[in-house]
């Protein structure tokens, strides 16, 4: 059963429609004479400064001491509400906690068990054999990919590669279900997405080999990916970052009243940073169709998840920020698959943003400069690349289905690996961007001091011909 | 009082009104002039007297009502922000055009990111300078390298960051600081920082309108205090121009912001003395307007720059090696810099840890009879 957890419906007992709440601005402070006052105090304008003054509402309750004795109310707490600038709080006699942790853990939404037989159904969206052998044969050409490109790292071809194995469902499922105008926000583990997109192979290329085709102009370290054609904006190393700039954008959208929303992916890592955080109450308070995917793989380079949170892990987190959430198996396609497409029905129709949890594994290293085994245990590793391969469930699915043979899977696998090879030999044969691509794209046109230093590098590069690399046109 | 204001209206000089906070500064005249005749006010509609933060929201308002896409955000701006910049412009506008955010500087400027790669012009407001640390990262690896990271797939060219910047009378260390230097030092933005209301007018709506994300300081200071004749309607000023704002032949003086006033008092003083002072003020911090620095040092011989962040590491030390780099011949005394003491903002200390008149002609001073 797909379901979403509907944090919202807590408070609809507000005494103002949620849509309105944060339109709502007058606030309970004597501040309105501040635009007519003629003399103004500043020191009033520091408003930081004094906010506890304000922020500290005493409430009062109808206990009051007589004597030595309490007169007890006849009236049972729970008939009393606090009324409160954030809606109407129910009174409770009784000093309890809030539990640390949920009894039951939240449940892991899955349409597929390990053998790729579909569990009870429930109401996973049905999709076409065109789809799924789209989305199978996407998984695949990612996984050689990885495969290929690692080879061309260790090979010394390219400085730096990271994998997306063991997410391979993730990335495939997940863009399947979105609209190519859907704006993608990537942390980088999500190329899988730009693959369905229609970045072509000959794309990743160039951009490893940062040449003269890539679109970052060489500029990034490789696996930066990031196409304007695809809607998926440029991948950078930063963890996070883009999680707010995700909500920005939604509300761009929103403005707009596109049908579309932003997806912004992001790790269990990521979902540590202060960014994180902020974007997800920003998103909550200006109600914009974003979809939060977390890929929760257990790892931030060699940080298990148990020293990362302590909290069942990211999904609980939507219901803090009043966002609806679900947890989704990271390994079956078609799970993923469903959520996506419910949870983008629900964020441009609603407006809301939107908190998918999908538990994987990261299968392969962090990144071609990391070696997991130093911290991890090696069978680890082989049991989540064997039973719970998302590509061998999915295509045990299509299998059955009889949309898919051996005879097949092995055409598709040697003409990718064709290609790719193809792929990497041309990108190793085209030139380095140009010198002024230094200096461009700082600004949209150079300041005076880059094209100052420009004439100065170009002299000492005339002058040392030696000290440079010589495959980088003048 | 008359031939000064005489003045003012010619030449839409500062005048700052007299008040006890100006006097820790000077014992003269709270009247201060500008005396370029040069200055070519802009033309566009009649001018009214009108304070810095009034010039801010004329400017925010003629930004959100030429361009649709255009949004402000940020702390409490949707009641009017704890400075009033953004006075009635959630009423007229819209409260989806002009919103309060949650308070959280990072989500803030992350989210105008987003909201400026869409094509939309964000104006984002950080409530006081001293409180953008927190967007730090998303200010210099994100912003600032947007378009370059991308190959210009992608740019956040709309977001413009404005933020109250400097001393006040009584902010002590968190309502006080000067972070421009920081800012200087990133390839990708553009730093702007405005003198009076009438700049603060031009060059905030060139910054709204300019292709690169912008950093904005204004001088908190002068949000009440300055007062100038400002024209009405919509008009841009060009950044990274410095502007000779008083000219002179025996030293330079470089600064921007609430310091120009402070300057221009030192330079008053100093003519009394028979010392002929050339003020500039440089605007745009990055990328900066060395030839015209360049240029008057080369006329005068000297440099003096003032700011009231601490010394070291100040974006004063910039323009000091760059101008001996290529004005070492001409110069007839080392540069002198006058600046904030190196320690963080004190309460009751600030009349000592600022760059006062007094500091400032003691070093014009020194500098000329070096």
């Amino acid at each position: 059963m797909l379901r979403f957890i509907n944090h919202t419906s807590s408070i609809t007992n507000l005494q103002f429609p949620r849509h309105l709440l944060h339109t709502i601005s007058s606030p309970p402070l004597p501040v309105s004479n501040y635009a007519t006052s003629s003399s103004i105090n500043l020191s009033n304008a520091f408003s930081r400064c004094f906010e506890s003054v304000y922020g500290g509402r005493r409430l009062h309750t109808a206990t009051s001491a007589r004597n030595d004795v309490d007169q007890l109310s006849t009236e049972t707490p729970l008939q009393q509400e606090l009324d409160f600038p954030g809606g109407r709080v129910k009174f409770t006699a009784k000093p309890v906690f809030t539990s640390s942790s949920s009894e039951e853990r939240t449940p892991c939404y899955r349409v597929l068990n390990d053998n790729g037989q579909p569990i009870v159904d429930g109401d996973s969206v049905k999709i076409s054999k065109e789809l799924a052998v789209k989305m199978y044969t996407n998984m695949v050409t990612l996984q050689v990919m990885d495969t290929i490109f690692y080879e061309a790292q260790r090979q010394g071809r390219i400085s730096f590669y990271l994998t997306t194995i063991g997410e391979e469902a993730i990335n495939i499922a997940s863009a399947a279900a979105l609209n190519d105008n859907d704006f993608v926000f990537p942390q980088y583990r999500e190329p899988g997405v730009l693959l369905w997109r229609g970045f072509a192979l000959q794309d990743f290329a160039d951009q490893l080999f940062g040449n003269k085709n890539d679109n970052g102009k060489g500029r990034q370290m490789p696996i930066h990916y990031g196409s304007r054609k695809h809607n998926y904006v440029t991948v950078s190393s930063t963890v996070g970052t883009q999680i707010p700039q995700a909500v920005g954008a939604a509300y761009s959208l929103k403005m707009e009243k596109h049908d579309a929303c932003t997806v912004t992916y992001f790790g269990d890592g990521g979902s540590s940073t202060g960014d994180f955080h902020a974007a997800m109450n920003f998103a909550a308070v200006m109600e914009v169709p974003v979809i939060f995917f977390c890929r929760n793989n257990g790892w931030a380079i060699s940080t298990p998840i148990n020293d990362q949170l302590r909290s069942d892990g990211i999904v609980v987190r939507g219901k803090a920020y009043g966002i609806p959430s679900i947890r989704v198996d990271g390994n079956d396609a078609l799970a993923i698959y469903s959520a996506v497409h419910k949870a983008r029905k629900m964020a441009i129709e609603e407006q809301t943003p939107v908190l998918i949890e999908a538990l994987t594994y990261r299968a392969g290293h962090h990144s071609t400069s990391d070696d997991s085994t130093k911290y991890r245990p090696v069978d680890e590793i082989e049991r989540w690349r064997g039973d719970q391969n998302p590509l061998n469930r999915f295509r045990k699915w299509i299998e059955t289905k009889g949309w898919w043979s051996d005879e097949a899977e092995s055409e598709h696998r040697s003409r990718i690996r064709k290609q790719l090879s193809q792929a990497i030999q041309a990108a190793e044969r085209v030139e380095k961007p140009p010198i002024s691509d230094i200096f461009s794209d700082v600004y949209d046109v150079p300041s005076k001091n880059l094209t100052e230093q420009e004439t100065f590098l170009r002299r000492t590069i005339h002058k040392h011909a030696q000290d440079y690399p010589s495959n980088v046109p003048m | 009082m008359a031939t000064n204001l005489k003045r003012f209206k010619e030449f839409g000089s500062i005048f700052i009104n007299h008040t006890n906070l100006l006097r820790r500064f000077s014992s003269s005249s709270a009247v201060l002039s500008s005396v370029d005749a040069q200055l070519q006010p802009p033309t566009t509609g009649t001018g009214k007297s009108i304070n810095l933060y009034t010039a801010i929201n004329q400017a925010l308002q003629i930004a959100l009502d030429s361009d649709p896409r255009s949004y402000i955000f940020g702390e409490d701006v949707g009641f009017g922000g704890v400075f009033r910049c953004t006075t009635g412009l959630a009423e007229q506008f819209g409260k989806h055009r002009v919103f309060n955010t949650p308070l959280c500087e990072q989500g803030i400027v992350g989210f105008g990111i987003g909201l400026a790669a869409m094509g939309n012009r964000a104006i984002a407001e950080i409530q006081f300078a001293d409180y953008i640390f927190p967007a730090f990262d998303q200010i210099v690896n994100e912003a600032a390298k947007f378009r370059y990271r991308s190959g210009n797939e992608f740019n956040c060219g709309g977001l413009t960051i404005r933020a109250p910047y400097g001393a006040v009378g009584h902010g002590g260390h968190y309502h006080s600081q000067s972070p421009e230097a920081f800012f200087c030092h990133v390839p990708g933005i553009k730093v702007v920082i405005p003198r009076s209301p009438k700049q603060a007018k031009g060059l905030l709506l060139s910054s709204i309108r300019e292709p690169n994300p912008v950093v904005f300081f204004e001088p908190k200071w002068l949000y009440r205090l300055a007062v100038e004749e400002v024209p009405e309607g919509d008009y841009t000023l060009p950044l990274s121009e410095a502007e000779v704002i008083r000219e002179g032949s025996d030293i330079t003086l470089v600064g921007w912001g609430a310091q120009l006033s402070i300057m221009e008092q030192a330079c008053i003083d100093a003519e009394k003395d028979g010392i002929s002072c050339e003020l500039i003020d440089l605007k745009t911090l990055i990328p900066w307007d060395k030839e015209t620095v360049e240029a008057s040092v080369r006329k005068t011989g000297r440099l003096l720059i003032s700011h009231e962040a601490p010394v070291t590491g100040g974006f004063g030390a910039e323009i000091s090696a760059s101008i001996v780099e290529r004005c070492f011949l001409r110069l007839e005394a080392p540069v002198a810099r006058v600046c904030g003491l190196d320690t963080p903002f004190p309460l009751v200390f600030e009349p000592f840890y600022m760059p006062t008149k007094n500091k400032i002609l003691d070093a014009i001073k020194d500098t000329v009879n070096y």
